[in-house]
């Protein structure tokens, strides 16, 4: 918009500005100006309320006892969030190990193997999952998946209990499992749509150089897509992380809330998400435990912040490296979607 | 010779079975759609009948537990007051980092917050406006327009982001020729650059109508649950997603035959604005 600027202030007065345009200008700009600073001002806002409305709990605790003592007892008024943020990673661990693999999957059949006419209509079924809210996966959780799981989740459990953390001890009908897969499924539509916008940048001439050199479609995709597009999957990858540490309704539902750490992954356990979810009706009148609350949603924004910048991080990375070999006409993938 | 043959045979065996692992995991990734879906219409139309759209949850403790009346005039109100906020700050912000601050720090800053706020889980959102709103009861207690309050932050950062990119697509030469004819910017803006965008303004807009229409924690903690049904949003407000919630909890089969009704009854709404959605932006990409 510099020739907008250049004219106004051009010396000849035929086409130079009225003031009074010009003063719309000013007016104008600095509206929008003021709109956008209000957005900084609000997550500044935002970020100091909830600092100050937690800090009783932080004061009383400590900000580093908070988060690491297992002990979460409100009868007791005792706040250690560590068996919430176990529960979380654990949870949003299982999500990433099922969920990326399927999406990746997903979206390297969507772009490279699927005919082309059915391309279309894959892809917005894929993206359909996103439709689904959050408390519609809870129900389907608590009334499909966990009364029908039970019998592979006890088989699971005693053929491979020689795994750490998987066998020893009563498959529970909410657990860990159950949330993970729950939230693979709720991960999936994000993860497989930024994958295939960073597949969609691999350039055309790498993968028939593959073809032509006798490669098969498997050695192409192996050879020529995914070393090109690993950077922007992990992010891909990193993102879905994000929404699985900030999933709640659904999980609330299907982990059992209880504030321990579970021995095993078919126990029951708690998430930082869920815990504020479930307890908030009934923290309103105790102080310290409202404070607890806000603390723990305090350490989860913070931890979304983490694994997002990181994710936006490897995504524009991604996207920077994929534009210099193909000579500058790359647009930057996934940064839109991000 | 028969080497080549021979280690080719290999190739297309692996080829093959990654082919079909790739195919798998594909249909894998649909099937929880396909079951969802296919539950949903199974349990959720056997709930649907005449009184189920036009009654209130009566809170019974045994029979009939009354329809979804106020939970869908609910939704409808908080979600339409959260996109009368989100919709024109978050193309405003967009206006503001395509038209004016472009690469300059500030908007670089501001692009990097609303990043942020994309990323900050719905729940957290909720916890703020409880805090900011409800504790220091402005206004009462709980209210439907805190909800939407809840609900407008979470969809503000959606809308910008879609709408900057749409933005981005307006070609420069549009700006200049209307500069040549002497237009002010703010014109511009207004009368060039935003009806070209519009289509791809409105995909954005409805992706995150529908994006906060599914949300259910922000709306605990501001609008609460009741059950009668209101158009006053200064009081508390029912909503499909917490009646879905509420009634899940109780674990009567009664009441979660309702959640199933309500379920579906959310998802299809859902879908109807997801779908309008995609179908607008293939609209603009022919025009």
């Amino acid at each position: 918009m510099e020739a907008g600027t250049s004219v106004a202030t051009g010396s000849r007065p035929t086409i130079g500005r009225l003031p009074a345009v010009r003063r719309q200008d000013v007016v104008f700009e600095n509206g929008l100006r003021l709109v956008a600073g209000l957005i900084l001002a609000l997550i500044a806002f935002f970020f100091v309320r909830l600092y100050v409305e937690a800090s009783p709990a932080f004061q009383r605790f400590g900000l580093f006892g908070f988060v690491t003592t297992n002990d979460w007892d409100v009868s007791r008024e005792l706040f250690g969030a560590l068996p919430l943020l176990v529960g979380t990673l654990i949870t949003s661990a299982i999500a990433l190990l099922i969920g990326v693999p399927v999406a990746v999957a997903a979206a390297l059949f969507a772009s490279e193997l699927c005919p082309r006419r059915f391309r279309g209509p894959l892809t917005i079924v894929l993206e359909l999952l996103a439709a689904v809210p959050s408390v519609v996966y809870g129900l389907w959780g608590v009334f499909v998946l966990i009364p029908n799981l039970q019998g592979f989740e006890r088989w699971f459990a005693s053929a491979f209990s020689f795994i750490p953390f998987v066998g020893g001890g009563a498959v529970r009908g909410p657990n860990y499992f159950i949330a993970g897969l729950i939230l693979a499924i709720m991960i999936l539509p994000i993860v497989s749509a930024i994958s295939r916008e960073v597949i969609a940048t691999v350039p055309q001439d790498h993968k028939e150089a593959a073809l032509a050199l006798g490669a098969t479609r498997w050695e192409m995709i192996r050879t020529a897509v995914l070393p090109y597009s690993r950077a922007g999957i992990s992010g891909a990858a990193m993102l879905g992380l994000g929404r699985a540490i900030g999933e709640t309704i659904a999980v609330t539902l299907v982990i059992g809330n209880a504030p321990t750490i579970g021995k095993h992954l078919f126990d029951q356990g708690y998430t930082l998400a869920a815990v504020i979810a479930n307890e908030f009706g009934e923290a309103a009148n105790d102080p310290i435990h409202r404070a607890a609350l806000i603390a723990a949603g305090l350490v989860l924004f913070v931890l979304t912040l983490i694994v997002n910048a990181g994710a936006r991080y490897m995504v524009r990375r991604a996207a920077r490296g994929v534009r210099a070999p193909s000579g500058g006409r790359a647009a930057a993938p996934g940064a839109a979607a991000a | 010779m028969s080497e080549l043959i021979h280690l080719s045979a290999v190739r297309r065996r692996r080829d093959m079975l990654m082919r079909g692992l790739l195919a798998a995991a594909t249909a894998l990734a649909v099937l929880p759609l396909a079951l969802i879906l296919y539950l949903l219409l199974k349990k959720g139309l056997g709930a649907w009948g005449a009184s189920f759209f036009t009654t209130d949850p009566n809170g019974n403790f045994l029979g009939d537990p009354g329809g979804i009346k106020s939970a869908i005039l609910g939704t409808l109100e908080i979600v339409g007051l959260a996109t009368v906020i989100a919709v024109p700050l978050g193309i405003a912000v967009a206006l503001y980092l395509v038209e004016i601050g472009r690469q300059g720090r500030f908007a670089g800053a501001v692009r990097y917050f609303v990043d942020v706020m994309t990323g900050v889980p719905s729940v957290v959102f909720g916890l703020f406006v409880y805090i900011t709103l409800v504790l220091t009861g402005v206004g009462g207690g709980f209210a439907g327009w805190k909800g939407s309050v809840a609900l407008g932050l979470l969809m503000l950062p959606i809308v910008t982001r879609s709408a900057e990119v749409v933005l981005l697509l307006v070609p420069d030469s549009l700006r200049e020729a209307a500069i040549a004819l002497g237009a002010p910017r703010w014109r511009v803006a207004l009368r060039v650059v935003l009806p070209t965008a519009l289509p791809g303004l409105v995909t954005g807009s409805l992706l995150a109508i529908a994006r906060g229409a599914g949300e259910t924690a922000p709306l605990l903690f501001t609008a609460a649950i009741v059950q009668g049904t209101s158009f006053n949003l200064g009081q508390r407000m029912n909503s499909l997603p917490a009646q879905i919630f509420n009634d899940v909890g109780q674990a009567q089969d009664r009441l979660v035959a309702r959640a199933w009704g309500a379920a579906l009854t959310l998802v299809l709404m859902i879908l109807v604005l997801t779908l309008t959605a995609r179908l607008a932006a293939r609209r603009s990409r022919l025009a």
